[in-house]
């Protein structure tokens, strides 16, 4: 019961920093109150035992702060166009309208016999006193050392049960690094900064 | 900005990123003993990677790895998991362990898991050599005083 209270504060905290990016005019301020939101979901990750996510949240949470920085250093700036009264009630209203669509959403479906199971309980897991057989996670946690001889269970899913997912996600950032290149690469950048020059 | 950064951070970068670069080789080695995993590994090593750039500047960090290597070594660990996949054709099927399938190895064991340890490899080769490469190509970017991105020699 502890962790959920915790969670909740950490989620709290994401949200104060996540507006705190939104609403600032500082881009500096903007970036490292991303970060501080990044860092919380990776406490949450940990709390919620798993190493594995949190691991990889704060390394990517860490080099994607130092490059955003980096690039922001570079050019002290602000954000650019003032936002009139209008606009935040649209902004508001359309973010409220939002919200409130995935709340109904959330309770429409969770519940004793709803799609969403309750917080803590996946959907793959099972209880050892439930009626519905167990799903495939109780199956992995017995026999993955047995049948991939790889002590981390979540590897032994990643690469050998579900390495179909995984090389989706090594093609995913296959082709993101291409396009960064095809959109950094040298000749259409000089073109593109001479007719700046020009202009 | 072209020469890198002050002598203190030069120094510290020199000491570090070695050690950095071995601690993501670790992760992405031992991801089927220990949390982390070759995507964690590749990215501490990238961050290493990252850590010349800044200190040094993109000149500098040009002579230890080329855009051209990290582009080859990318494409080249993209291309050796799939292969690793390919490979389970061998013994029935489109990513099937067949590395396990002989042996699997004593479980906490170093040499365990089949093909699990070498993907791990690969797709640390993979995002580190991705991502380093996007970083040294951002480093070529600068900002030009009335806006917009221009090149110049020493980027950051």
């Amino acid at each position: 019961m502890g962790i959920e209270y915790l969670v909740l504060l950490l989620l709290a905290v994401m949200l104060a920093a996540v507006v705190i990016a939104v609403e600032t005019r500082d881009l500096l301020s903007s970036v490292i109150a991303i970060g501080a939101a990044g860092f919380a979901l990776s406490v949450i990750f940990l709390l919620l035992g798993a190493p594995d996510l949190a691991i990889t949240q704060v390394v990517v949470e860490t080099v994607a702060l130092v490059l955003l920085i980096r690039l922001i250093v570079t050019r002290r700036d602000t954000a650019d166009e003032t936002q009139t009264p209008r606009d935040a009630l649209r902004t508001g209203l359309v973010m409220l309208a939002g919200g409130v669509l995935l709340c109904g959403a959330y309770f429409a479906l969770s519940g004793t016999d709803g799609v969403i199971p309750p917080f803590g309980e996946p959907v793959l897991g099972h209880k050892p006193d439930d009626a519905i057989p167990p799903g495939v996670s109780a199956d992995y946690l017995a026999r993955s050392a047995e049948q991939t001889g790889a002590a981390n269970a979540v590897m032994a899913v990643l690469l050998d049960y579900r390495a179909y997912d995984t090389l989706g996600e090594a093609t995913i950032i296959f082709v993101a690094i291409l396009g960064a290149y095809a959109v950094l690469r040298r000749s259409g950048r000089k073109k593109h900064g001479i007719e700046e020059a020009d202009t | 900005m072209t020469a890198g950064m002050t002598p203190i951070v030069k120094n510290t970068a020199r000491l570090v990123s070695g050690f950095i670069a071995v601690f993501g080789i670790y992760i992405a080695l031992t991801g089927h003993l220990s949390p982390g995993g070759g995507f964690a590994g590749g990215v501490i090593l990238a961050a290493a990677a990252v850590l010349v750039v800044l200190a040094f500047g993109g000149q500098a960090a040009r002579k230890i790895f080329t855009p051209a290597q990290c582009h080859l070594w990318d494409a080249a660990g993209a291309g050796l998991f799939l292969a690793v996949a390919a490979l389970g054709y061998v013994s029935g099927g489109f990513f099937v362990n067949f590395i396990g399938r002989i042996s699997t190895g004593q479980t906490f064991r170093l040499f365990s898991g089949g093909t699990i340890l070498v993907s791990n490899l690969f797709i640390l080769v993979k995002v580190s050599a991705g991502l380093a490469g996007a970083f040294l190509a951002l480093s070529a970017l600068r900002r030009m005083r009335g806006g917009g991105a221009a090149l110049e020699g020493g980027g950051i």
